[in-house]
């Protein structure tokens, strides 16, 4: 499908997703000097999920003070577009136009568009001879069909929520059945009010913003379902769950079958100790969480997936397994906070920015030839544990985002010993408190000098 | 907002025919190509709601049918035709072919006597293979396959075109279309009958029913009794696109005397389809998904593609199959009543409709029917929602004629303003969301609607929802001049260039159908053909399912 598909001037770097990560990279790349940076991003307006997030909280810890999600977009996408990158909205990346980073490192000759001086923007340094671009995006969007090519791309395609199909929850078909994402777009983007009673399936952060956004709508929570001992978020959401909604939270409980012809009549509950069913009538239900990358462009690069997170593995410094290809944000931890994704695209920039730098020292100038790949050594998890991310290090790498790795549990744990090992050897150990499902366990990354780059995987697990 | 069904023309017509299916649809059109007057009645709001869209999407040879049975004969006839006709239409298909795979030494057994019935069917290319070579065309199978019979001709089709382009056709050639018109009882009368709906009462001298489920039902306000329908309920699974490049073609089981088992195939819309359970129900509406039918599912996917469970599941839905006592198709034709009855089409109704048509059709004219003896014209070139042809979010030409092309707005299938524009505007605009979902695979793909269905609703909303009578422009349709081709005659038909015919020509290997299959809105579902006298309501107007239309059984 590329025939005839113009290209068009190459990009020093390609991101994908107008979201926090990707925003935040376009912003701290044009700072250090990169050249043409082009974001683009399927929807209309750039910003992200938090564009329907109207609850606080937004940019604790990359902005230091505390927006509401659209307005916290906002910043973000003013902040890109005044650092001089281009936003190109309404814009589907729709594939891979040739296997991407085939041509290896860098593989083309010219300047790379970091000249190493922070602050330095101004005109792209692109030149024509670097056309091609080693990797080469195809673009729909209402100006046509276009092949971007770029030295380097990002992705940061963010995550959603698994719908009530992809959980295989069985019974009729009704209409007013969605998840979180489709209820804050119709409530806060589309405007519309949803009368009547409610059931959200999930007790965790998201869950309870579901709640918030449905009594804004003007429907009646009428309760939480999780099928875990208990709610995974503050416990200040759960009080305020049963004394400002009267919405209680079922505890060790599954829905069994939605049930409704033509219009949805309630959901059967289970409950996993005792087996015993209760119907509970609603007009709505919410599937709320359970997070899964938008990991289809990565998979259709090929790349090397992490099994835990389902994102593309990627090392310390959000480096994927093709060169020059990044990812950040929730396409590699689905689902971390905003601000915790910015920080990742403002982590990855640097990286791209040395990745480029390389690529300048590496290039038919001096006829090196491509600059050899990065000596990775994979980080894994051990049951109860879920995933970690980043899923390697990078010998003489960065640390990783924060300077730590984020981990998930699939237990609840007051007290747990963190044990990191590589071949029999234990690397280093650490206690975590309060350890929950659905939430960020953190590691820190001071033990990643004592880790042999020749020997075998890191193992991390709970002692 | 909306026309109340049965407020249009009510001159009395030639044929009623009694579902709109499929079959109902195929026989339409075939009776208003031949200048027959005809009302084509539905309890649904849009045609093609019930079996016709919940099944497997297969357009099957016909090779494991009963040599000698009409069923046999009339899909062999009818797959031929529609081969033909979806590559004129523009109905997405894709010739993949298919594998029956031996797993135990029993089965092995059963191939030599599969493939000589195969023979004996006509379907002579059917031919086995060895593990080996087995293994070597489908690498992902799972381990522990013996054997297989090659089946070439085997293919994947989109359920939901189809029905469409024949109500399209038919429309276009006099037919009136009645929706929501659930038949509560039919007045049999000396020159003329009439059938009495929920919006209100179709005069006509023959009746034909193509009810579907509830064509036992409609039999017997004909005061017929010879049969009764037993619906069987098959539940499937979709899984996301990614496990597309899991298969090549589509991977049938040994059948069983009782069904023919679970399979995996592609479908056109790019997914993974595994299914049919089979289970009889009761209860004719009974459409529901159940945590047992799924997870024999899973189980019956991890031993054919084991990498299928490391995929997402897309979707997963469930529609009836219309079975009978007697294996064979109930087709018949009586002049004394002017009645024709064509049931127990079971779950080959999609592949074989075309040859349906023609055989009931020939059965009407045995009996008295006057038809025009007219040539065949084109039939309408209908929006491609296939994967494996150019969509228009790829086609750089049309988004430059028109920019809403280029705006996607559907991202998981990749469909654009332009294409919901074009479907609310067309000469059958679906009247809920879900018929939207057929049309165009909006909503259909692995959000489910996170990111797009406030959007989609809010669009659908601004395009107004249809008025549910589609009556031919003009006079009485054997008045109509046909010296335009039928594309002239359809509104909006011409507004798919003739240059993208071709398009639907589908490569073989391609990606299959499937997309959106999914949750459907229950209303609309399986009780869709005819409804007749069942006492079961109508599909609920309104909102109208989001989630689902499905692909077919």
């Amino acid at each position: 499908m590329s025939a005839g598909i113009p290209a068009g001037p190459a990009a020093d770097v390609l991101i994908v997703g107008a979201g926090p990560a990707g925003l935040a990279a376009a912003v701290e790349l044009r700072r250090l000097g990169a050249g043409r940076v082009v974001v683009v991003d399927r929807d209309e307006e750039a910003g992200g999920i938090p564009r329907h997030s109207a609850h606080t909280g937004f940019g604790a810890r990359d902005l230091r003070r505390f927006l509401s999600g659209p307005a916290y977009a906002r910043r973000y996408a003013d902040a890109a577009a005044a650092a001089g990158a281009e936003i190109r909205l309404g814009t589907t990346a729709t594939g891979w136009d040739g296997p991407p980073g085939m041509s290896g490192r860098a593989g083309t000759s010219g300047q790379p568009g970091i000249s190493g001086q922070p602050g330095a923007g101004g005109p792209s340094t692109v030149r024509p001879d670097r056309a091609a671009g080693p990797y080469r995006v195809t673009l729909t969007s209402a100006a046509g069909i276009e092949t971007v090519g770029a030295a380097a791309v990002l992705l940061a395609t963010g995550c959603r929520e698994r719908p009530r199909t992809a959980r295989l929850v069985p019974g009729d078909r009704p209409p007013g059945v969605m998840t979180t994402g489709e209820l804050q777009r119709r409530v806060y983007l589309a405007g519309q009010r949803l009368p009547g009673r409610a059931l959200v399936v999930g007790a965790e952060h998201v869950s309870f913003s579901a709640m918030v956004t449905l009594a804004h709508a003007g429907a009646q929570v009428v309760g939480l379902v999780t099928d875990r001992p208990r709610h995974t978020s503050y416990a200040g959401f759960g009080l305020a769950a049963s004394w400002r909604w009267h919405a209680p939270v079922w505890r060790c409980t599954v829905v069994r079958r939605v049930a409704g012809r033509g219009r949805l009549e309630g959901a059967e509950l289970a409950d996993t100790r005792t087996g015993e069913t209760r119907f509970v009538p609603c007009d709505v239900v919410v599937f709320t969480g359970d997070w899964i990358p938008d990991h289809e462009l990565a998979r259709a690069a090929g790349l090397a997936m992490d099994a835990g997170t389902r994102g593309p593995a990627v090392d310390t410094a959000l480096e994927t397994s093709a060169p020059g290809l990044f990812a950040a944000g929730n396409l590699v931890h689905a689902a971390e906070t905003a601000d915790v994704a910015a920080l990742g695209g403002r982590h990855a920039a640097r990286g791209i920015a040395e990745f480029l730098r390389g690529a300048a020292g590496h290039g038919t100038a001096g006829g090196r030839g491509p600059a050899p790949q990065p000596v990775r050594l994979p980080v894994t998890v051990e049951p109860p544990l879920l995933w970690v991310a980043p899923n390697a290090l990078r010998a003489g790498g960065p640390a990783p985002p924060r300077g730590r790795f984020v981990l998930r549990s699939d237990v609840f744990d007051r007290l747990a010993r963190l044990e990191v090992w590589q071949d029999g050897r234990r690397l280093a150990t650490g206690v975590s408190f309060g350890i929950k499902p659905d939430r960020p366990v953190r590691l820190g990354a001071s033990w990643t000098g004592r880790a042999d780059p020749g020997g075998g995987p890191v193992t991390v697990r709970l002692a | 907002m909306r026309r109340a069904a049965g407020t249009g023309d009510d001159r009395p017509a030639d044929v009623a025919i009694i579902g709109a299916g499929v079959v109902g649809t195929a026989i339409a059109r075939a009776l208003a190509l031949q200048g027959v007057s005809c009302v084509l009645i539905d309890a649904a709001n849009d045609v093609g709601t019930g079996t016709s869209k919940a099944n497997t999407a297969i357009l099957h040879t016909g090779f494991d049918t009963v040599p000698g049975s009409l069923e046999s004969r009339l899909l062999r006839r009818g797959s031929a035709l529609l081969r033909d006709y979806a590559r004129r239409a523009g109905i997405p298909v894709e010739h993949t072919g298919a594998v029956l795979v031996a797993w135990t030494p029993e089965q092995v057994a059963e191939l030599p006597a599969i493939e000589a019935k195969a023979h004996r069917n006509g379907v002579t290319d059917v031919h086995p293979i060895g593990a080996a070579e087995l293994y070597r065309r489908e690498p992902h199978l799972g381990p522990g396959a013996l054997g297989a019979l090659v089946i070439p001709g085997e293919s994947i089709i989109c359920p939901w075109t189809t029905p469409l382009a024949y109500a399209t056709q038919a429309v276009a050639a006099g037919a009136r279309l009645r929706l929501r018109s659930r038949v509560t009882g039919i007045r049999a009368g000396a020159l003329e009958h009439q059938v009495v709906t929920a919006a209100g009462v179709v005069r006509c001298r023959w009746v034909v029913n193509a009810a579907g489920l509830y064509s036992d039902a409609v039999d017997a306000m004909m005061g017929g009794d010879s049969f009764t329908i037993c619906p069987r309920r098959g539940e499937l699974i979709v899984f996301d696109k990614l496990a597309r490049p899991q298969l090549s073609q589509i991977l049938l089981p040994v059948p069983t005397a009782r069904t023919k088992g679970v399979l995996v195939a592609p479908t056109v819309y790019g997914n993974v389809l595994l299914g049919p359970t089979a289970e009889d129900v009761p209860d004719r509406g009974d459409v529901a998904t159940t945590g047992a039918g799924l997870a024999a599912l899973l189980a019956a996917g991890r031993r054919i593609l084991p990498g299928l469970a490391a995929e997402e599941v897309t979707a997963s839905y469930a529609g009836l199959r219309a079975a009978t006592a007697d294996r064979d198709y109930q087709i018949w034709a009586d002049g004394s009543r002017r009645y024709a009855c064509v049931a127990g089409i079971r779950s080959t109704g999609l592949s074989a409709s075309l040859g349906i048509a023609e055989h009931v059709i020939g059965l009407l004219a045995g009996a008295g029917l006057r038809l025009a003896g007219r040539p065949e014209p084109d039939p309408p070139l209908m929006p491609y929602i296939g994967q494996a042809g150019t969509r228009p979010y790829q086609d750089a030409a049309r988004i430059a004629a028109d920019p809403e092309y280029g705006r996607i707005v559907c991202h998981c299938e990749r469909v654009t303003r332009g294409e919901i524009r074009d479907a609310l505007a067309g000469p059958l605009p679906p009247a809920d969301l879900d018929g939207l979902r057929r049309r165009t695979r909006v909503l259909n793909g692995r959000c489910q609607g996170f990111y797009c269905a406030a959007t989609v609703a809010a669009l659908f909303a601004a395009g107004g929802p249809p008025a549910l009578v589609a009556d031919p422009p003009g006079r009485p349709p054997a008045m109509v001049p046909q010296t335009a081709g039928p594309e002239a005659a359809v509104p909006g038909a011409g507004r798919v260039q003739a240059a993208r015919r071709g398009e639907a020509v589908q490569r073989a290997a391609g990606r299959g159908e499937g997309g959106g299959p999914a949750v459907g809105h229950e209303g609309a579902g399986p009780q869709a053909p005819g409804n007749a006298g069942t006492g079961r309501p109508a599909s609920g107007p309104g909102e109208a399912g989001r989630r689902a239309a499905e692909p077919p059984v």
